[in-house]
């Protein structure tokens, strides 16, 4: 504290929690509105204040889904989201970790040809190539799986590059000592670059279970099948079928349970979170 | 780069950089090389014959005045998202760093809406502003102002800007109290005791201070706004009405899968391309140059 100013500190706690407000109303109203049974949701105005019906709500919405609706019930969109978002966030780690041990610690031909190559994956989002890389993912017939799903999501400059880092962090000793007592690079890899780099692995993965959980473009390309629908995806076929039988109090349930694991993820993680947001970013 | 001290050459390297480079170029560099082919091809309405017309689909674009409009509607999309996020990030985030009490909790209760998906952040403002049942229209109904952002194309893209920036000050709010907690407080004592009170502190030291993390973060929210708001899009508006927020990754996507143009698609996609390497090199500029400051 610098100064004391009572008056201005005051005034800062009030933008603060006003900004909170500001921020969490949209949520509040969500959970409001997944309270509530459908008759209520039709009433003008729709309700402030919570009602009686959230698990019957969310009973139904995890096993039946919506009706008009062409999508599965959100329970089953909910474990193929769980299953994309730890393959991509698995997958990326695994990739990541190999490619940035060979380039730290090997000198090969082509080394920097394969780095900068991983460096140009930065400059094409998926956004940009959405036709040709489709027609790859069709006529591989990954169309409607999980590998569809992940494998063309995995590769990551990003996460290469913060191994990059960690690993030029580590002390050249180390290896030195490792190979004075006879350590294979694998046996390096597995028993000493692992090891040490574990809360950064922890940090990455709780920014790329987000990334893939909350995939949304990618999805609605190649699945097609009802079964592979993830729940992010459904919420925008939820919302097609609302133009006709608006049932807000599903809509919304599921909404809930689409941010639910993410969020929770965030707020449990924090400190971990924070972490991987500052050292992915740079 | 590489380590001073390290392993003899082998096969190994190649195999354990396989997975990475087998993905990059399937999925990447192939589909990639495939939008600039494309680009340069226009194929008839049945997709029987294809003919090769160097630069004609880029013609065709920059004398397409939908696709101008698209243009300009991204960049006033862009940086209204941009400013509104970090505006208020940037005041929240002044107010956080200045109250000891609390800051931690504060800062938790704000970080959060970055874990919900874009395509979510669509579906709760498309809820509260819904024109017959939503709660704010409710509102603004009551002050006698009549809000259908299904007719009025003004009003659609406020929706989805509101949309897009609410997602995002969790972002900014987090990079900016970061910055301003690494100001050394000997700094700000000494401006202090030289009688500058808060807000000119504000704006002589901590503004200044904190411009390298501003501009990062601009890049970083014009990024967002051009690419992941494809969700928030598709879901609220479908880039109506009337085309009112067809910005350009929707553009792509509707002419390429609905449209079926492949060769404009292509053409849209090369150019969004360099929009992406010119921005990944701006950042990356930067990140060199903040490297140097420390």
């Amino acid at each position: 504290m610098i100064e004391n100013r009572p008056i201005i500190t005051f005034l800062s706690h009030l933008f603060l929690i006003f900004g909170i407000l500001i921020i969490a109303f949209p949520i509040w109203i969500t959970f409001v509105a997944a309270t509530h049974d459908a008759v209520r949701m039709v009433q003008i105005p729709l309700p402030l204040l919570p009602g009686d019906q959230f698990f019957e709500n969310l009973k139904e919405t995890l096993t039946r889904g919506m009706k008009g609706a062409s999508a599965p019930p959100v329970g089953f969109m909910l474990l193929n989201s769980l299953i994309m978002a730890m393959m991509i966030a698995v997958g990326k780690i695994a990739i990541s970790l190999l490619s940035a041990f060979a380039i730290v610690y090997f000198r090969f031909p082509f080394r920097m040809a394969f780095f900068w190559m991983i460096f140009i994956t930065l400059m094409l989002p998926v956004e940009v190539r959405i036709l040709p890389t489709f027609e790859v993912v069709a006529n591989l017939g990954m169309l409607n799986s999980y590998w569809g799903l992940s494998i063309p999501l995995i590769a990551s400059a990003t996460a290469t590059f913060m191994f990059r880092q960690v690993f030029l962090t580590i002390p050249d000793e180390l290896l030195e000592a490792a190979r004075i007592d006879g350590a294979g690079p694998l046996r390096f890899f597995r028993d000493i670059l692992i090891p040490l780099s574990r809360t950064n692995i922890a940090a990455l993965f709780v920014i790329l279970f987000i990334y893939g959980w909350n995939q949304y473009l990618w999805p609605l390309l190649i699945t097609t099948d009802q079964s592979m629908y993830t729940v992010v995806m459904g919420i925008k076929q939820m919302l097609d079928a609302a133009e006709q039988s608006p049932d807000w109090h599903l809509i919304m349930m599921t909404s809930l349970l689409a941010m639910l694991p993410p969020v929770l993820v965030v707020v449990l993680m924090q400190s971990l979170f924070v972490k991987g947001l500052t050292e992915t970013e740079k | 780069m590489l380590k001073r001290v390290h392993f003899g050459p082998s096969a190994l390297p190649y195999l354990l950089v396989a997975p990475q480079i087998i993905i990059t170029l399937i999925f990447f560099i192939w589909p990639a090389s495939q939008a600039l082919y494309q680009s340069l091809l226009i194929q008839d309405a049945f997709g029987l014959s294809t003919e090769f017309v160097w630069f004609e689909n880029f013609k065709e674009l920059f004398t397409d005045e939908h696709y101008f409009g698209a243009f300009k509607r991204t960049i006033i999309f862009s940086f209204s998202v941009a400013a509104l996020s970090m505006g208020f990030a940037l005041t929240l985030a002044a107010m956080a760093d200045r109250v000891i009490k609390g800051a931690t909790t504060y800062r938790t209760l704000l970080i959060w809406p970055y874990a919900v998906a874009p395509v979510l952040a669509g579906a709760l403002w498309v809820f509260m502003l819904d024109p017959t049942l939503g709660i704010f229209t409710y509102m603004l109904g009551s002050f006698g102002y009549e809000w259908n952002h299904k007719l009025n194309g003004n009003e659609a893209m406020l929706l989805v800007i509101f949309a897009s920036a609410w997602k995002q000050v969790a972002y900014n709010f987090l990079f900016f109290l970061a910055g301003m907690q690494a100001i050394p407080k000997s700094l700000i004592e000494a401006a202090a005791i030289d009688g500058a009170g808060p807000v000119r502190r504000f704006i002589t030291i901590v503004f200044p201070l904190i411009s390298p993390t501003t501009f990062f973060l601009l890049v970083l929210n014009v990024v967002y706004a051009f690419f992941e708001t494809f969700g928030i899009v598709h879901t609220v508006t479908q880039g109506g009405p009337a085309k009112a927020t067809e910005i350009l990754v929707y553009k792509v996507f509707n002419d390429g899968f609905i449209g079926l143009d492949l060769g404009g698609s292509a053409a849209q996609s090369v150019i969004l391309m360099l929009i992406v390497i010119v921005l990944t090199v701006v950042q990356f500029r930067y990140v060199e140059r903040k490297v140097e400051y420390t």
